[in-house]
């Protein structure tokens, strides 16, 4: 299991994105899988910086990456405002142009990218976003 | 992240390189919005040397397509995407809103 914290900024996404692929190449994902991986941390990680720090600085991510037998359990870690992924409403892709939702898209992906999103927020010891993806 | 511009007589050929993010989609939006400014409205988006998009950089490509359309008096089309971030625009339902060239002198002779 890797660990790491990183600080809440969106140019550190880069490295956030970094993480996540060694720790699915050592887990023997795909380079196509690994694209997908990186996407959906990189998602979470923008949500939280955005919506759950939205206004604070000096605050940071604890990311890890873990191996389960076939699976990688991805988890992130903050403090801020809960942020609940599962609460977010789907964008409507049949929508045309004009219509066209801005927002919603990064979980939206998430949940396409994964396998299982999961997400608990607590008051002590902060909110907590599970994703796994069973290599195929 | 890296943009270059170059303007022809149709439309103007954007090229953006490397990876587009949270950290780097407000840039290319506003190279965008300048082509805008500058009162132009068909734009193709070079894609060939993109290595990662993620939605931060599909918003930014929704704004600026919104613009463009806007009053008929342009549109934004897509250049040589690579096969994951096409995925990833299919998967987004965002493949239908905009028209994809395979290489550059298609999308400026479409215009």
């Amino acid at each position: 299991m890797s660990n790491i914290t990183f600080p809440a900024k969106f140019d550190l996404l880069d490295e956030i994105r970094e993480f996540v692929a060694k720790a699915a190449r050592e887990g023997g994902f795909s380079e196509k899988a690994i694209y997908s991986l990186q996407l959906a941390a990189d998602e979470a990680a923008s949500n939280i910086i955005e919506h759950a720090y939205e206004g604070i600085s000096n605050a940071n991510i604890d990311i890890s990456c873990d191996m389960q037998g076939e699976t990688l359990v991805i988890t992130m870690r903050d403090t801020g405002k809960p942020f609940d992924p599962s609460k977010v409403k789907q964008p409507n892709l049949k929508a045309d142009l004009s219509d066209r939702q801005i927002g919603g898209l990064g979980v939206y992906l998430m949940r396409k990218l994964m396998d299982e999103v999961s997400y608990v927020s607590n008051s002590k010891t902060g909110n907590l976003l599970t994703m796994t993806k069973r290599r195929g | 992240m890296e943009i270059t511009t170059q303007e022809f007589k149709h439309c103007d050929l954007i090229k953006v390189k490397g990876r587009v993010d949270s950290s780097t989609a407000p840039d290319f939006s506003k190279a965008l919005e300048k082509a805008n400014d500058n009162g132009h409205y068909k734009l193709a988006v070079d894609m060939s040397e993109l290595e990662y998009m993620s939605s931060a950089g599909f918003r930014a490509l929704l704004g600026s397509q919104r613009n463009c359309k806007r009053y008929n008096r342009g549109e934004l089309v897509l250049v040589s995407v690579p096969e994951r971030i096409r995925e990833a625009l299919e998967l987004a339902g965002f493949t239908e809103l905009f028209k994809t060239f395979d290489d550059s002198i298609a999308a400026v002779g479409s215009f």
